[in-house]
């Protein structure tokens, strides 16, 4: 049978990014709202 | 309960009708794979962080947009996004090189501090006064000439118009000063160096 060369301990260990980030995100994505006129795109964000 | 099962391209399409809480759906089904994959190319914790949130930026922007073409690839466009700020991020490191400082690399391994500690400093200040006061067992005139040039920085021809004697009188006084002072430093076994 083939040899696994790779550690399973590094493989299988779960990368998260930190609570923060994802926060940030689901309130920049809450916030932030987009219209198209014409040929320009506005980027509103409200606080 | 339900949501946990549906597939990526509803929650995209309910992300886009409006639903907020479909792209806290797809952030946490797809976290781990998209972190793991920048850290894998990064190797920094902050630095991943920066941009798996750029990457997710990117994704909520092109999603309002509503430019965002759903072939049931939700999760291999965003991985493509994320590559493409890691490529990014290399070429920017690239032009400005950044080191951050980690146990193997200290940035003090490149700068070092020529000035003298403590012990330097005290050794430095007992050397200067043993030297002043082994002047003061020198013949007046010897020791004169010698304060001219070493401590006033005169040159010969200055010390030999201010002392009123030839250059070469005060070369010679130069001379004997220095031989007188080795010899008391030798005959008391002094020694004078840091």
């Amino acid at each position: 049978m083939a040899k696994l060369y790779s550690k399973k301990k590094l493989a299988t260990q779960k990368m998260l990014p930190k609570k923060e980030t994802i926060s940030f995100l689901l309130n920049y994505s809450k916030a932030l709202s987009i219209h198209k006129v014409g040929k320009s795109t506005f980027e509103i964000i409200a606080n | 309960m339900a949501n946990l099962v549906l597939p990526d391209a509803v929650l995209v399409k309910n992300y886009i009708s409006g639903d907020e809480s479909a792209l806290a759906l797809l952030i946490n089904r797809h976290q781990s794979k998209i972190y793991g994959f920048i850290y894998s190319k990064i190797g920094d914790r902050d630095l991943s962080d920066d941009i798996f949130q750029d990457t997710f930026i990117k994704v909520i922007k092109t999603l309002k947009t509503s430019s965002y073409n759903e072939e049931g690839k939700f999760l291999p466009w965003v991985m493509r996004i994320a590559h493409n700020l890691v490529v990014d991020h290399f070429r920017k490191a690239k032009k400005m090189p950044f080191q951050r400082e980690t146990e193997e690399y200290s940035i003090f391994n490149y700068m070092t501090d020529n000035s003298l500690n403590i012990e330097g400093q005290i050794i430095t200040a007992q050397v200067e006064s043993d030297l002043a006061k082994l002047l003061e067992e020198l013949p007046a005139d010897q020791k004169e000439v010698l304060v001219m040039r070493m401590y006033q920085d005169l040159s010969f021809k200055e010390i030999a118009d201010l002392t009123g004697v030839s250059i070469n009188t005060a070369l010679g006084r130069m001379r004997y000063a220095l031989l007188n002072l080795r010899k008391i430093i030798e005959k008391n076994q002094i020694i004078l160096t840091n």
